[in-house]
């Protein structure tokens, strides 16, 4: 790391439109740091309380939703637990599960709050959550090639991924991995890209398979066997119920976290020019890779304060009840260094992504640099065959009774 | 509840309460109320002498009781960080609905400072089981002999509440070592005691306040009762700072160790306690020892030959994080250091300033 190095012409802030010196950057990284390091030692029983309470209004909201879906066969009953139990979801997965496995709360010692022992509910199990986000994709957001929440392995999110037929569809897998967005989530760290292509094989991935397959069954057991089975023969009104929750969650977790990243004016980078990161570039990173949407406190909380993408990037570990008074800061620097501070009500944020979604579903005309894809290299069926059938041969050895072949 | 313990019954309203578990909701309700967890509620809190609270536990459900001298953990949150320090119940033993606990207040210490000062009815504390091998054993001994300097006098309590509550008529002593009379834990009760059971014989010493008590000064072997018990003959619990254990230590060697047990209380340590490249690191669940090289802990650990998961090793993701046993320790973002024991850090950003314990 050599902050007082003059950067190559094609590198990172130059190439973004937004250059800043070696120095810029270095006292840049400083600003941001003393932030950090303020709010650091400011933490206590304000951000317990808060946490506490989020928490509070959760179990709450779960418990209403639960009981009134009991009742489901009242239309109001129904609609009202839907309600419920979908913010209750909304609230465990965003404002508590995300940050509190980031280990936003860990400085409380509490072990219910240790980012490591969270569990949520969600068909993704917490410790892959932690390995594909936490770690790879905070390290390097928005890095084609590196950052495997660019497309998510399903889609093209990027003009450097290359194009293949495969995206014209860009726009219906965006609508399917939205709608069932926690199984895309589960089944991220399998890196399913990577085993269509060949790069590695569904048989290395047997511990995590036996992973997501826990985490599905139990959350599916208790979502459309147990509760339902609590209504009798009245169990369809609390199975339909629990099920629009999931989807309703799915629908609006993939909207916000969608809004993190993709907006028009979002910056990717490559892995050259982000070799040998100083500690100012990567708070540069972030902030050009990631936008805001702007709200009222209670669209905050319900979007995870994942509102506030920048200040998560830029300090992920931060309590995120206090990005909102961390913005002004940092919306401050970014007008005395000239950089730009992406941010825009959902609608306008989200209309963006989905322009974006559609445009490259289609060939680019331009000359973008051809990097490999990140993305699916399914090409016709040959990939998708492959894909089921390595699926098949992992299922028939999970099921009991099947033989506990040695990974091929 | 019967029907909640029953097994079947049980994994349901687990599989229904996943993935939090039911005390994930029960402590909504109320905290006390969890079973996979010890709390207790702070009942009454008194002041016996002005640098020390005693403070009346009602533990839930799950706590299932202590042997007299046994230790447990109490937590507090304080200023939103869960601190734990050990306590040694003073009351009789047994599995009883109310346990009680005297906190001697540390000039420095924070915990100490929070529960004599702050500690109110209705607050709610978390619990550990009773642990420790420093108790009174079954049968009861033939004499006991009991010494105790300053705070250690609170399971030394617990022993003579025990042995008094059934009727113990063998000789019973308890040689105790306080300040002066006004900073005598429990010193009331001890005397009432010594009135109304004739085999109890009471000695102290005021080492700030000559002539107060039985005896004067600083342990030394004269201060131990010669008959009714002598001490050669007596089971010996000796609990108290570090000192006196050791001039304790010292008169029953030769011969004499079998007969004694102690429970050392030391006082925290609120300086670092070396400089960064001094002291051992000890891994404790691999067993290994290294010298400190000042490195960050994930490096040490890796140039030993563990394997612990790490992810950014620059201190954001937290992967890397765990359990840091004891010692004192440096944040090498913040610069923050602190001594606390059994701390959640993250390694990759942790060097240790002297001796300390991690759980890898």
């Amino acid at each position: 790391m050599n902050p007082t190095a003059t950067l190559p012409a094609n590198s990172a802030p130059t190439a973004t439109g937004y250059p800043l010196t070696p120095e810029q950057l270095e006292s840049f990284g400083e600003e941001l740091d003393a932030i950090r390091l303020r709010v650091l030692a400011d933490r206590g029983e304000r951000d317990a309380n808060y946490i506490r309470g989020v928490i509070r209004a959760q179990r709450g909201l779960e418990v209403a939703g639960r009981g009134l879906l009991w009742a489901g066969v009242f239309p109001p009953a129904w609609i009202a637990g839907t309600a419920a139990l979908s913010v209750s979801k909304i609230l465990d997965n965003m404002e508590i599960g995300h940050n509190v496995m980031h280990g936003q709360y860990e400085w409380m010692n509490d072990p219910k709050l240790s980012g490591k022992q969270f569990e949520w509910d969600n068909a993704c199990p917490a410790d892959q959550w932690r390995h594909s986000h936490n770690y790879m994709h905070h390290t390097h957001t928005n890095i084609v090639g590196k950052d495997r929440d660019i497309g998510y392995g399903v889609l093209r999110m990027s003009e450097d991924q290359r194009w293949t037929p495969y995206y014209l569809g860009n726009p219906l897998w965006a609508a399917l991995l939205a709608t069932f967005f926690e199984y895309g989530v589960a089944l991220h760290d399998l890196e399913v890209e990577r085993i269509a292509s060949g790069e590695t094989s569904l048989a290395e991935k047997r511990e995590l398979l036996k992973g997501i397959w826990e985490k599905v069954r139990g959350q599916a057991a208790k979502d459309y066997v147990l509760f339902p089975a609590l209504s009798g023969p009245l169990f369809v009104f609390p199975l339909a119920g629990n099920a629009t929750a999931n989807i309703v969650r799915n629908l609006w977790s993939f909207t916000i976290i969608f809004c993190g990243h993709f907006p028009e004016g979002t910056h990717e980078f490559s892995e050259e020019e982000t070799e040998d990161e100083t500690r100012g570039e990567w708070y540069y990173r972030q902030l050009l890779g990631s936008a805001n949407l702007s709200g009222g406190p209670l669209f905050h909380i319900m979007a995870g304060n994942l509102s506030f993408q920048i200040e998560h990037h830029l300090f992920p570990d931060l309590p995120a009840n206090r990005y909102a008074e961390i913005s002004v800061e940092v919306q401050e620097i970014c007008e005395r260094y000239g950089l730009p501070y992406n941010v825009g009500p959902l609608d306008q944020q989200f209309g963006s992504v989905v322009k974006k979604i559609c445009r490259l579903a289609l060939p680019d005309s331009g000359t973008r640099s051809l990097r490999p894809s990140p993305g699916v290299l399914l090409n016709g069926l040959g990939g998708a065959t492959k894909l089921i059938g390595g699926a098949v041969k992992v299922a028939r050895r999970m099921l009991p009774g099947g033989r506990s072949a040695a990974a091929a | 509840m019967p029907l909640l313990a029953r097994r079947p019954t049980r994994r349901f309203l687990d599989a229904l309460a996943g993935p939090h578990g039911i005390d994930g909701y029960l402590e909504q309700i109320d905290p006390l109320l969890v079973s996979g967890e010890c709390r207790a509620e702070v009942v009454a809190v008194e002041h016996g002498t002005e640098e020390s609270a005693t403070l009346r536990l009602r533990p839930n459900r799950a706590w299932q009781g202590f042997r007299a001298g046994q230790f447990v953990n109490v937590a507090v949150e304080i200023d939103g960080v869960r601190r734990r320090r050990c306590y040694s119940p003073a009351c009789g033993e047994g599995r009883r609905s109310e346990l009680e606990i005297t906190v001697k207040r540390h000039p420095e210490g924070l915990v100490s400072h929070f529960l004599a000062e702050r500690a109110r009815p209705g607050m709610v504390l978390g619990l550990s089981q009773a642990e420790g091998d420093f108790r009174l054993p079954q049968p009861r001994p033939e004499a006991v002999l009991l010494i105790g300097g300053g705070s250690g006098i609170t399971p030394l309590m617990a022993i003579l509440r025990t042995l008094f509550a059934e009727d113990y008529d063998r000789p019973v002593a308890l040689l105790n070592y306080a300040p002066d009379p006004a900073r005598a834990i429990y010193r009331t009760e001890l005397e009432r005691l010594a009135v109304e059971h004739p085999n109890f014989k009471l000695i102290r010493s005021y080492t700030r306040a000559p002539g107060a008590g039985e005896v004067d000064g600083h342990f030394r072997p004269l201060h131990l009762p010669e008959s009714d018990p002598c001490f050669t003959e007596a089971e010996t619990f000796a609990c108290g700072p570090p000192a006196l254990l050791e001039a304790v230590r010292g008169t029953w060697a030769n011969g004499l160790e079998h007969r004694l047990h102690v429970e050392s209380f030391v006082p925290p340590t609120f300086a670092p306690a070396g400089e960064p490249g001094e002291g051992e690191i000890r891994f404790a669940g691999s067993g290994i020892e290294v010298t400190n090289s000042g490195a960050s802990l994930l490096a040490q650990a890796e140039d030993a030959g563990l394997s612990p998961e790490s992810g950014c090793r620059m201190g954001i993701c937290h992967t890397c994080t765990c359990r840091k046993v004891a010692g004192t320790h440096k944040n090498l973002i913040t610069g923050e250091v602190s001594s606390a024991p059994d701390e959640e850090i993250q390694i990759c950003v942790s060097a240790a300033l002297g001796d300390l314990t991690v759980d890898l």
